[in-house]
């Protein structure tokens, strides 16, 4: 084939949220287009649907209206067995909270995509400490989430992410909670996971953090405003110049 | 459930939790506990009651005569009516499949008896070899009256335990001749009696040597039957009325008494007496398994509660979990066979440690209404089990549904 395959195509997407008697429509009509091995922002302002969009496209939530392919796939009126499914074969979330489970160590964390793919013992706990390495964070394997830094949580997550080996990556403001030198570090992580290969959304509002990826999709009032691609900014420059300002 | 892998998942989940851990454990064996401890003690109270009702044999049925109290076929009130052999035979012989011991008896009060210049006054009772089991004796030494005794008009008899302690201290007696009435009897046996000491003062002849040894003719003081078992106890009674009543029926007719005449014959049921007693016990029963039940209750009802407070815990773990692929099912079962696990564990830990203290202290008490507490060990196996089947019951509805949630919802932030 000529082309790029494509890993995201979303058609005409509608979500509104019933609360009571009122409806608020979020996603008015969303279309694009991700192909593999892209690293795409996604901007726009507090409510304006970033993070709603990420969970339909994360097969968290489900849209009303529109159609939605991952890698092929058509993703519609899945049971809960099935999105379990997809989410764990195509799927690896990074969250603004982190969401690692608290008595479980790092690598214990990490592990846990595999085990939900039925990977035996030995071979989870070997490619888990593999991505801890990855990220930096070999030495730490045995430490509970609540005894990590910030930024060392989200490095669990984010390998945890990656353990599954999923198709697209997706971060739901992966930076919010650190700062700026902490978010480098972090974006820096990621930028080399997708140097890699790896398609990766990113839903943030900081526009430093947005310009380090390679597009960026700009949503207002439900619909996407601005679609265009940038000259990624390596993290790594960023964080001279910053500490070049100090 | 033999998943190795989700074992060692349950496993660290439990170690790394151990607070949790323990207070389900904790109550669900303290629940186990105090029901088998609650049990046990049923069971003593039972124990302790029937040894009050264990004198005669249960299904026991006398029969008296007296004095007729009511004018029948022109013959006047006031009239003694005397029992006899006859009266035995042809009971026995109308009622042969049904009995299972029978003998007639006659006995004098007051008979002195001696040995060796030791001497007593007792009373004794001429019977049929049957007569040991109705009175529910057993023997400690030698043997009771037979068949060949009788036919052969045998002076040999068989002593109460208090008899034979009075007149020879301890020492043999079996195959001595003690003196009774001026007869000399050869000793064959000695019994004791459920009843006690008041029981144990008699000594038993053949009662065709003491019809003749008394002079008594062919008369008799009392008859007394069994029945042969029935399948329950309800039955039993049924039958045992029909007899007694048919019996009483008979012994009028023969002897002219009125139907109506209450007094002339005088048939002891005493499984109707022992039907009080069953219901006494029933009600003790019912008594206890109510409290048991509600244990029970109390205990799922408390498992319920801490399944529900655990899988709300858990939430948030659950909305990760299946954010990171885990199938609504895997949910189910993590929750669940962590909490069976545990609530077995803790049941059967808790059985134990009832199982124990009864075993130890249980032979310590010894009142007049509790004695020899014990449990039935099925019975409190199947407790644990209902116990943690019930937990499972009541942990699968909050997980059913913490397994549905949808992972946005469970991870969004308070
Ligand atoms: N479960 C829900 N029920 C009702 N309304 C919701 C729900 N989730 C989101 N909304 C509403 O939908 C709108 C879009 O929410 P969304 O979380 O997508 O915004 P966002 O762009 O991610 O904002 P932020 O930058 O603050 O994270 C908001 O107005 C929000 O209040
Ligand atoms: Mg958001």
């Amino acid at each position: 084939m000529l082309y790029f395959s494509i890993m995201i195509e979303i058609k005409d997407l509608h979500k509104s949220y019933r609360t009571g008697n009122n409806s608020l429509h979020v996603l008015k009509g969303i279309n694009f287009t991700v192909s593999e091995g892209e690293m795409v922002s996604i901007m726009g302002s507090s409510g304006s649907g970033k993070s709603t969009l990420l969970n339909i496209l994360g097969i968290l939530d489900e849209a009303d209206e529109g159609t939605y392919h991952l890698d092929g796939t058509e993703i519609k009126n899945l049971n809960e067995r099935v999105a379990a499914k997809y989410r764990n074969k195509f799927l690896g979330f990074i969250f603004q909270s982190f969401n690692l489970i608290n008595y479980k160590s790092a690598l214990d964390n990490v592990a846990m995509p595999l085990y939900y793919q039925g990977v035996n013992r030995n071979v989870r706990t070997e490619k888990a400490m593999h991505y801890l390495e990855k990220v930096g964070l070999a030495n730490w394997a045995d430490h509970l989430p609540n005894e990590l830094s910030g930024g060392q949580k989200q490095r669990v997550a984010i390998a945890r992410a990656l353990a599954s080996d999923p198709k697209v990556l997706l971060a739901d403001e992966p930076t919010g909670a650190l700062d700026t030198k902490t978010s480098y570090e972090v974006m820096e992580l990621i930028q080399g996971i997708n140097d890699e290969g790896k398609t990766i959304l990113v839903v943030t509002h900081e526009d430093d953090i947005a310009h380090m990826t390679k597009r960026i999709v700009n949503l207002q009032d439900g619909i996407i405003l601005d679609d265009s691609e940038v000259k990624q900014v390596r993290a790594k420059d960023a964080m001279k110049k910053a500490l070049a300002h100090v | 459930m033999f998943n190795l892998e989700r074992w060692q998942e349950i496993f660290e989940t439990i170690r790394k939790n151990k607070l949790r851990t323990f207070l389900t454990g904790l109550s669900v064996a303290s629940g186990i506990f105090i029901l088998v401890i609650l049990l046990a003690i049923g069971q003593g109270m039972q124990n302790g009651i029937s040894s009050e009702f264990e004198n005669d044999a249960a299904n026991r049925i006398s029969v008296w005569a007296n004095v007729t109290s009511e004018e029948y076929k022109g013959m006047n009130p006031g009239r003694r009516i005397q029992l006899d052999n006859q009266d035995y035979a042809l009971a026995e012989a109308k009622n042969r499949d049904k009995l299972e011991y029978k003998s007639g008896v006659y006995s004098n009060w007051g008979v002195m008896t001696s040995y060796k210049g030791e001497t007593g006054s007792y009373r004794v009772e001429g019977v049929r070899g049957d007569y040991q089991f109705l009175e529910n004796e057993s023997l400690v030494a030698g043997r009771y009256i037979n068949q060949s005794d009788l036919e052969g008009y045998e002076k040999v008899t068989v002593l109460g335990n208090r008899v034979y302690q009075d007149l020879f201290k301890g020492k043999n007696a079996i195959g001595e001749y003690l003196t009774m009435a001026g007869v000399k009897f050869k000793i064959v046996g000695i019994y004791t009696d459920p009843g006690g000491e008041r029981e144990e003062t008699r000594m038993f002849i053949p009662l065709t040597t003491a019809q003749r040894v008394f002079n008594a003719g062919d008369k008799l003081r009392s008859l007394v039957f069994t029945l042969k078992p029935e399948e329950n106890f309800e039955d039993a009674v049924a039958a045992s009325e029909a007899f007694s009543q048919q019996l009483e029926n008979d012994l009028k007719t023969r002897h002219t008494v009125a139907p109506t005449d209450e007094r002339a014959i005088n048939v002891n049921n005493s499984l109707e007496n022992a039907k009080r007693f069953y219901d006494l016990m029933d009600m003790i029963r019912w008594f206890f398994w109510g409290v048991g039940i509600c244990t029970i209750i109390a205990g799922v009802v408390g498992v319920s509660n801490i399944m529900l407070i655990i899988v709300k815990e858990r939430t948030k773990e659950i909305g990760i979990r299946k954010a990171i692929g885990a199938q609504p099912l895997s949910i189910i079962g993590m929750i669940l066979h962590e909490s069976v696990f545990v609530t077995a564990i803790a049941g059967f830990i808790g059985l134990i440690f009832g199982l124990l203290l009864i075993e130890f202290v249980g032979p310590l008490i010894e009142t007049n209404f509790i004695s020899n507490p014990s449990v039935d060990f099925g019975v409190a196996v199947t407790t644990v089990i209902i116990l943690v089947v019930a937990g499972a019951v009541a942990g699968f509805f909050p997980a059913y549904r913490a397994s549905n949630i949808k992972p946005i919802v469970a991870l969004r932030d308070e």
